[in-house]
């Protein structure tokens, strides 16, 4: 049996785009993506990036609702294109979602309630009236919540906090070993988003439970997060523990994205200015050389060649890939592409 | 800076109201908000959703649709009052002197439409036909301010990616030259590096044009870097207005503290600060102080009696019974400037 609770092998997910005349156009929307998360001790493992990074690509693949093109999803040591139906069942037990929007997650016609009692009935956690409103009570007391307050309670009647907190309480329910949370905080107001970081970090430490937490907000997953990806264009640009690649970013992507994160401090204004590319050069995402190289203020004819592997940087764990350190170890080869027939 | 301080605001908006109707009484939105707007100014309207900020914007636009409606209070532009202004009278004013770049305003455009008609729409809807001739370069202009190439002209909206959508609508609103906008959450939609892009292009064209402007958002860090004063709103009241400077180095209003608290550093990692929303319904709230259930600080004065505005030190106001004494005695008094004559 294998240590490792996730492993993602090589995550490759091409889309294909027809366009007009039937031209075909492939569009990586994931390229050799690798990660693993260990059994214990649990973590919170960020990834971050601009739309069209892959990062929700890469949540909808961990929650087996697209296919990989190629590569693996290995749980508990079993490769899940492979498993029988009692593994997948296991598997979307022990794996839960939160997603973005707390408005259109609950059915308004049903009180709140109804979204526990769904997932007792479907998982058959308990045919006893009183545990499940126990367990219930349980797992929102967890999120600082009281059944009371909020049960009987329609989902127009809770704020965007409250209902983000009763996903959290849902997802807990079940006792998951991993929590795949797509932008949590996005649309819960500024002053509020703390409350669910902080019952991320509590079921970490006191559960157990480790997440996947996708965002383009890098402050929050600098407060809360472990280990960080940083995706552009379904390519990791930099990886490595969060404090280690947010302090001290080495690609030039993630150096002007820490870059432009607005400062508290009327004092610390954004210094000089940027100018994008036109659209259609920064999405014709270079096949073969490195994706950031229309942006890059230190391109070279290097970085058109071939897409540059991930480099080791100074920490154990911190990774770029970008030529600009071609003089350190790689830590992982680049596997090219081949045009996905699946 | 161009903001001119010594010369009376541009806008003076006074104990305006808005509340909207359901069945169980009135929710009052905005409730007898104050505030001076003075040119080339860029003034930050902040809290959180449902605090009334974008409901404020829509009433000093003369904009608010059923089941809302104006119910008290004075907007004036430049010593007229908006409110109580003939429709006709009020579309010689929006655009062309009051622009709005609503909530996702990239979402706005006209699916159908060049972004040239667009724009081309807008002037022609307020200064009347004119010749083909005259408009383009006027267009390629405005385009060129807001830093998108003149191929755009000739794009439509699904060819261009959010942050030039968002570039388009600042032509739009720029396109008469107007003496405010209001751009509400205007950048939230978008990632941080093209949000950094639209954002130093707003300001670029504020000070080009001496425009004043209205920044609505929940943004702290954002506010910090576009705005000169930043006007924080709680349950349709405005708590406190200071400089950005002093509203950072020192906010007065506990709810004001907790919101610059509350903003996640990318520079030390601290224990996190929770919070909950506004906690009283907004049909009937409490007598006193309006952030009385939320309050650390809470007093029994805070109870009975609702603080007025002071103001605590130079430039900088608060409504709050903490701070019971104004630099030169002085009470601005609410209740006394809503009730205008």
């Amino acid at each position: 049996m294998s240590q490792m609770l996730l492993e993602i092998r090589n995550a490759t997910k091409v889309y294909t785009q027809r366009g007009l005349g039937g031209r075909q156009r492939e569009v990586i929307a994931l390229q050799n993506f690798t990660l693993n998360i260990p059994n214990s001790p649990a973590s919170i493992i960020t990834i971050a990036g601009e739309s069209g990074s892959g990062k929700t690509t890469l949540a909808q693949v961990v929650l087996g609702f697209v296919r990989l093109s190629s590569g693996q999803i290995i749980f508990n040591g079993q490769d899940m294109a492979t498993a029988d139906a009692k593994q997948l069942k296991d598997y979307r037990r022990d794996v839960q979602a939160v997603f973005q929007d707390p408005f259109g997650v609950f059915n308004p016609f049903y009180r709140v309630e109804h979204v526990f009692h769904a997932v007792i009935n479907n998982f058959r956690l308990t045919p006893n009236k009183r545990e499940n409103r126990a367990m219930i009570e349980d797992s929102l007391n967890v999120v600082g919540l009281r059944g009371e307050d909020v049960l009987r309670k329609y989902p127009h009647q809770l704020s965007g906090g409250q209902r983000q907190r009763i996903m959290m309480a849902r997802a807990l329910l079940i006792k998951p070993k991993l929590i795949v949370a797509d932008e949590p905080v996005s649309m819960v107001d500024a002053s509020l988003r703390a409350s669910i970081l902080d019952v991320m970090i509590r079921l970490k430490e006191e559960m157990g439970i480790s997440f996947l937490y996708i965002t383009h907000d890098l402050s929050t997953a600098y407060q809360i997060g472990d280990q960080i990806f940083i995706l552009y264009q379904g390519a990791v640009a930099e990886k490595g523990s969060t404090i280690s690649v947010i302090d001290r970013p080495h690609h030039p992507y993630v150096q002007l994205l820490v870059d432009s994160v607005p400062v508290p401090n009327p004092d610390v204004k954004w210094e000089g200015e940027i100018i994008l590319p036109p659209e259609e050069e920064m999405r014709s995402s270079v096949h073969s050389g490195c994706r950031f190289y229309p942006r890059c203020i230190h391109r070279m004819d290097r970085c058109l060649e071939a897409q540059p592997p991930l480099y080791k940087i100074d920490d154990i764990d911190h990774q770029a890939a970008c030529y600009l350190y071609s003089d350190k170890e790689v830590a992982a080869p680049v596997e090219t592409h081949q045009a996905a027939t699946r | 800076m161009t903001t001119s301080w010594n010369q009376p605001p541009v806008l003076k908006v006074r104990g305006l109201k808005v509340y909207y109707e359901t069945p169980k009484g009135d929710v009052l939105a905005v409730d007898g908000v104050n505030f001076d707007l003075f040119k080339g100014e860029t003034l930050g309207l902040v809290g959180e959703s449902g605090c009334g900020k974008s409901t404020a914007a829509m009433g000093i636009l003369q904009l608010v649709t059923p089941p809302g409606r104006v119910v008290d209070g004075e907007v004036l532009l430049e010593g007229h009052n908006l409110l109580g202004m003939s429709e006709q009278a009020l579309r010689a004013v929006r655009w062309i002197k009051l622009a709005l770049i609503p909530q996702g305003a990239m979402n706005s455009l006209n699916p159908t439409m060049k972004v040239s008609a667009q724009i081309k729409d807008a002037i022609i809807a307020h200064e009347g036909k004119q010749a083909n001739k005259g408009i383009k370069p006027r267009i390629l202009e405005l385009l060129t301010m807001v830093g998108l190439p003149g191929r755009v002209y000739d794009l439509y909206p699904h060819e261009l990616s959010g942050g030039m959508k968002q570039r388009v609508c600042i032509a739009m609103a720029i396109a008469l030259n107007p003496t405010v906008i209001i751009a509400d959450e205007s950048t939230s939609a978008l990632d941080v590096v093209v949000q950094r892009v639209v954002a130093q292009t707003m300001l670029k064209v504020k000070d080009a044009l001496g425009v004043s402007m209205i920044m609505i958002g929940h943004d702290m860090g954002l506010m910090a870097q576009m705005v000169d004063r930043i006007a924080v709103m709680y349950a349709g009241k405005i708590v406190e207005i200071a400089p950005v400077k002093e509203m950072f180095a020192e906010p007065k209003h506990p709810y004001s503290q907790l919101l610059i608290e509350s903003v996640p550093s990318l520079k030390e990692r601290k224990p996190l600060k929770i919070t909950e929303g506004i906690t009283h319904d907004p049909r009937n709230p409490p007598p006193g102080c309006i952030f009385q259930l939320r309050c650390p600080f809470v007093m029994d004065i805070c109870r009975v009696q609702p603080p007025v505005m002071r103001e605590t030190n130079e430039g900088q106001l608060v409504a709050c019974h903490l701070y019971p004494e104004s630099v030169d005695g002085s009470l601005i008094n609410v209740a006394d400037v809503a009730r205008n004559p």
